[in-house]
């Protein structure tokens, strides 16, 4: 018999009480049993950063979290984010900037991106490169979703 | 994929965290911010019966002075390290390897006891530790008991850690002078090569990541008087593995050039 264990968390701002498989990832329990799939599955060892969400105000990795972790936490996805209005100049310069293609990689890039915007008022390439590191994108060669978050964070690029 | 199936428990003291541990055995392993475990798991690399959750468990975290040096809880995470004024005063070495390790994402949950008691060869931590002359404190259900980080790593993912035992935290010594270097292809993949140095009372300690087994102390190197006798002799320290895009000889060539960055700024 596979364990289960009640969790309680906030997704969102909305309190969730759920009995949760040991085994189940914080991001598909996220998108599976709450039907957030704006958080998506990559490479599912913690390479590829399109899991990234947030708990507790910090940014991980939905696959390398159980979901009976965050038991007690405070976890916001793309859809709290974007909803909120606090994703808006990011998401504006993501798509003035051509920062995506097919998308996949977006939601976490913003994730990770907005981060970056609330640790730092200005930022080098250099500095905005590393902070996402952690995040693959397979389609822009990335100088355009480099631009977009300089755009935001310096106001220009 | 995703993981196999497993049992879950949080203790909230030592000592049931210690009676989980003994009644499980093999079966059981220690969980604290997973971001080596979880994958290990999902890649079914490693099947346990039950995941031993410690991070509920008190007297773990939280970066404490002590009359000489700083004590860091296994529980402390690679970004609290980053971002710590006490780490960047009193082991600035720590303070330049954090950065280092993989991404910000997995730096928000990955610690400090995590990542040595793993030991793996190209993580940042062992290596700073063996460089600091740090001393590992691990917790028993009979005790505390004290290890130096140059005896703790025995070999590749081999520590002094015994069954049932859980690395409660480590201490480390102040030096005069440190440096932290690494080459990795990306910020945050693994080092192909790495190296922590330290300078205290003149004496120079160069210990290498991703050179062996375990972090490797260059002997010859550190009591060298001059730059360019470090660079000779340090063929007699390192016969580093290759791996798929770098041989034996490119490491130890990148090594020397690694550990003329670090001479210079010692």
């Amino acid at each position: 018999m596979e364990q289960a264990l009640d969790t309680t968390m906030t997704v969102n701002g909305s309190p969730v009480r759920r009995r949760i498989p040991a085994r189940q990832h914080l991001v598909d329990f996220l998108r599976e049993e709450l039907g957030l799939t704006g958080s998506h599955i990559g490479c599912e060892h913690g390479v590829c950063g399109a899991c990234t969400v947030r708990v507790d105000g910090d940014i991980v990795r939905g696959c390398l979290m159980l979901a009976v972790q965050a038991n007690g936490c405070k976890v916001d996805t793309i859809e709290g984010l974007s909803d909120s209005g606090e994703l808006e100049a990011l998401q504006k310069a993501f798509h003035e900037r051509n920062a995506l293609q097919c998308g996949f990689c977006t939601p976490g890039m913003l994730m990770a991106a907005q981060d970056l915007v609330l640790q730092k008022a200005r930022c080098s390439r250099e500095e905005i490169k590393r902070h996402i590191s952690g995040n693959y994108c397979r389609c822009t060669g990335y100088q355009a979703i480099v631009d977009a978050i300089e755009q935001v964070l310096n106001g220009q690029g | 994929m995703k993981a196999p199936s497993f049992a879950y428990a949080r203790p909230g003291t030592l000592a049931e965290a210690f009676d989980l541990l003994e009644r499980h055995g093999e079966g059981a392993r220690i969980l604290a911010g997973g971001q080596s475990l979880i994958p290990s798991l999902n890649m079914r690399l490693s099947s346990p019966e039950l995941l031993v959750d410690i991070t509920g468990l008190a007297g773990l975290s939280g970066i404490e002075s002590l009359p000489k040096g700083l004590r860091i809880g296994a529980l402390v995470t690679h970004a609290q390290i980053e971002r710590s004024p006490e780490v960047k005063r009193h082991a600035p070495l720590l303070a330049q390897a954090a950065p280092h390790i993989a991404h910000p994402a997995i730096r928000n949950r990955g610690t400090l006891g995590g990542s040595l008691a793993l030991a793996d060869p190209a993580a940042e931590y062992p290596a700073c530790a063996v460089a600091l002359d740090a001393t590992l404190v691990i917790a028993g259900k009979k005790g505390e008991r004290r290890v130096k980080a140059g005896a703790f790593f025995k070999g590749l993912f081999e520590t002094d850690l015994r069954p049932g035992e859980i690395l409660a935290a480590a201490e480390f010594p102040p030096a005069d002078k440190a440096v932290f270097v690494e080459l990795a292809r990306r910020h945050g993949d693994y080092a192909i090569i790495g190296l922590a140095g330290t300078q205290a009372a003149s004496r120079k300690r160069f210990v290498f990541l991703g050179a062996g087994a375990t972090p490797i102390l260059a002997v010859n190197a550190s009591k060298a008087s001059s730059l360019e006798e470090a660079r000779e002799v340090l063929g007699k320290d390192l016969d580093p593995p290759a791996d798929l895009y770098h041989s034996s000889a490119t490491k130890l060539h990148l090594a020397r050039v690694l550990l003329e960055r670090a001479w210079n700024k010692l």
